[in-house]
């Protein structure tokens, strides 16, 4: 697995029933991408997070897919609809076949 | 040389069978082209017109490693991001599940030089509209 992989993610901890919250998530990784070198000119292969998932109560937000375009320690913003008390699980998939996992309640 | 209507067939579908099979060792060789791809890709023939489909990106970006871009796309169901001067094109596919509360995100992208960014939403009648940026790169992020 890549070293020094950890997720950071911040979610209100309380929303009323209804309401959308605006989720931020970080986590570090160096995502190379495959394109650079190293100092003998070697190809540095490719080792990326490749998908990144948000659910709350087993359904869906967001599904992103990630090419190496996407920049060291991967961010995303975006928006979630709470209907009711319950957890944000976030999923993070590795080229090497890891995948790191978070989970953020949130009452209502 | 007499074929019988049976061997013809055989031959026949052995031949598209083998025409096939350069395309699917290709698509499984590369899982990225296949999950963001290019737009051409995206869009299959169909055409991506105006709309309310808003990509918003720096005008100039000092460090092409780690360039801000958001978009806001009412009504989409996928939007991808491809930034076209880039070695691959495909950057980001963002699906959207039952309980996104908007249709937008936000992410950081790597440009290797001064390029164009472009943002395509397939919307839910199974439209596509398109925006476009360009963004004046100083140093790329592709570490060449």
């Amino acid at each position: 697995m890549a070293s020094g992989v950890k997720p950071r993610v911040k979610v209100p901890s309380s929303a009323s029933a209804g309401d959308v919250v605006t989720i931020k998530t970080l986590i570090s990784h160096p995502m190379e991408s495959g394109q650079r070198k190293d100092g003998d000119g070697n190809l540095i292969p490719r080792s990326i997070i490749n998908r990144f998932t948000c659910d709350f109560n087993g359904q869906n937000v967001v599904d992103v897919v990630m090419a190496p375009s996407i920049s060291t320690n991967p961010y995303f913003e975006f928006e979630a609809t709470v209907p009711e008390a319950g957890e944000f699980k976030f999923t993070w998939y590795d080229d090497d076949g890891d995948v790191y996992e978070e989970v953020k309640p949130i009452s209502v | 040389m007499d074929f019988t209507r049976r061997e013809t067939l055989a031959m026949g579908g052995a031949a598209v069978v083998t025409a096939l099979l350069p395309l699917r060792a290709f698509a499984q060789a590369d899982p990225d082209a296949e999950m963001v791809g290019t737009p051409d890709e995206f869009l299959a023939g169909a055409s991506a017109g105006e709309g309310d489909l808003t990509l918003t990106a720096p005008e100039i970006a000092e460090n092409g490693n780690t360039v801000p871009i958001a978009f806001d796309a009412p009504g989409a169901v996928e939007v991808r991001i491809f930034a076209l001067g880039n070695p691959t094109p495909g950057v980001g596919t963002f699906r959207f599940g039952p309980l996104a509360g908007s249709r937008t995100a936000s992410t950081r992208i790597r440009l290797a030089g001064t390029q164009d960014v472009q943002a395509i939403a397939k919307m839910e009648d199974g439209s596509y509209i398109t925006a476009m940026k360009t963004v004046k790169v100083t140093i790329g992020g592709c570490g060449g």
